[in-house]
């Protein structure tokens, strides 16, 4: 009785989440500008000062040491080589969304890097005119027509809405590549690569909306939510905001 | 083509050239030229290789000649600016200029050895979309979009996104809670623009 119940239970939950998927056809709507659902607002703002200080004392000097010890070169070849590892990722959503294109286009990238640009060290692909397509499960979610849900100040990881989340921990976890190779776990690995050099190189920007605003919580909810939209759009932006309405009242 | 048309294309060519449009319809091939002059002179300072002080004036100059300035600080203020007065929104207005040249002039330092391409111009409801991007030594490339409309009387870009991210709504929750800080009074807060970075 017991497992049939666990069992039938399983089934609805299945159940909603295909209706949830399944059910409004094609991608979900993208919410315009920085408009927020925000219920764990107040959770989400201990959060974030928690973040905050693992940035002040963690992330941000080591990102410092990591600029100020590698030359360029060496930090691009490391981004390189992360980013690559990255990429069995972008073509496992690519396919998951439908996108052949994309999916072809980014195993031919992951199969050039690995070979010609030395274990992904070096673009040679993105040299070939085959830029980077990134794609993630989150994206895959939006694509199947989840709703981006409230947003959620994660620790560590930063500002994400709801739907992000699940998918940034669903590639975590199926990265065949971050598996597989030695010193990579799904908790540390390449990715750290990525963190530092970004952290690095968007510093001032990142210092500014942290350490210079009035408000960090809402400024980096606010870039995050048009950033990410932007990015689900196809590099677009669907509803501009117009001031002139509000200024002439139509 | 047969001949007849032939002649009333070249006609109807001639007819337009003989009478340019009117300067105060913008349309996309303007709103480009408008940021094409913007992108211009942008570059120009990022390269001019003078002080950070001096690139800050040049940077307030190039926001407030080819910016909406008055509609932008407005929009910032939201519902409050229906309060102010007339002396308070000049006031304003300006220390919201010289706040905005010295914040992005500093992050447009990280432009100089770059260089803006614009790319594209589109008529977007009742104003246009410039897409433009930037090219910066040792990054990916990324897009940056201008915003233009005549509304104000002159032609001029009221937003500026970067990958996305619009400066007038990220100004507009900026100086929101700036203005939530100091209790909605806005004398304290021109105050305080004029003094911050």
């Amino acid at each position: 009785m017991t497992a049939f119940r666990t069992k039938s239970f399983a089934t609805v939950v299945a159940a909603a989440a295909l209706a949830l998927v399944a059910g409004c056809g094609g991608p979900a709507p993208i919410p315009s500008g920085d408009a927020v659902q925000d219920p764990f607002e107040a959770q989400n703002r201990q959060t974030h000062e928690f973040n905050k200080n693992f940035d002040r004392y963690g992330v941000r000097p080591a990102s410092q040491v990591w600029g100020a010890v590698l030359p360029p070169p060496v930090r691009r070849s490391a981004m390189n080589f992360a980013v690559n590892l990255d990429t069995p990722t972008y073509v496992f959503n690519d396919i998951l969304q439908g996108e052949i294109d994309d999916a072809a286009h980014n195993l031919i990238r992951f199969v050039v890097n690995s070979t010609i640009g030395v274990a992904g060290l070096f673009d040679a692909a993105g040299g070939m005119g085959l830029e980077a397509r990134k794609s993630d499960f989150g994206q895959t979610l939006h694509v199947w027509g989840a709703t981006e849900g409230p947003v959620v100040e994660v620790p560590v990881f930063g500002i994400y809405t709801s739907r992000h989340a699940y998918g940034t921990a669903v590639d975590i976890v199926t990265n065949p590549a971050r598996l597989v190779l030695p010193f990579n776990t799904p908790w540390l690995n390449s990715a750290v690569i990525e963190v530092l050099d970004t952290r690095y190189s968007l510093g001032a920007s990142i210092d500014a909306s942290l350490y210079d605003s009035a408000d960090s919580y809402a400024l980096s909810r606010s870039i995050y939510l048009q950033n990410r939209r932007f990015f689900l759009a196809g590099g677009e932006t669907e509803d501009y905001f117009d001031p002139y309405e509000e200024l002439f009242g139509e | 083509m047969n001949r007849r048309r032939l002649l009333t294309a070249g006609f109807a060519v001639a007819t337009l050239a003989a009478f340019p449009a009117p300067s105060f319809a913008l349309d996309a091939a303007q709103a480009r030229r408008l940021i094409d002059e913007v992108v211009a002179d942008i570059n120009r300072v990022i390269n001019s290789g003078r002080s950070e002080q001096a690139m800050y004036a040049d940077f307030e100059r190039l926001f407030v000649r080819y910016a909406d300035v008055p509609t932008i600080a407005r929009s910032t203020l939201g519902p409050q600016a229906r309060s102010a007065s007339p002396q308070q929104m000049a006031a304003f207005t300006d220390a919201f200029a010289g706040y905005m040249a010295r914040k992005y002039g500093a992050r447009f330092r990280e432009f100089i050895g770059g260089q803006i391409v614009v790319r594209d111009a589109r008529a977007v409801k009742s104003f246009f979309e410039v897409q433009a991007t930037a090219e910066l030594r040792g990054q990916a490339p990324f897009a940056v979009t201008f915003l233009v409309s005549d509304r104000s009387g002159q032609n001029k870009f009221f937003d500026l996104l970067i990958e996305g991210i619009s400066l007038l709504t990220t100004e507009r929750t900026e100086i929101g809670a700036m203005l939530d800080r100091r209790r909605g009074n806005i004398d304290q807060l021109i105050q305080d623009l004029r003094g911050a970075s």
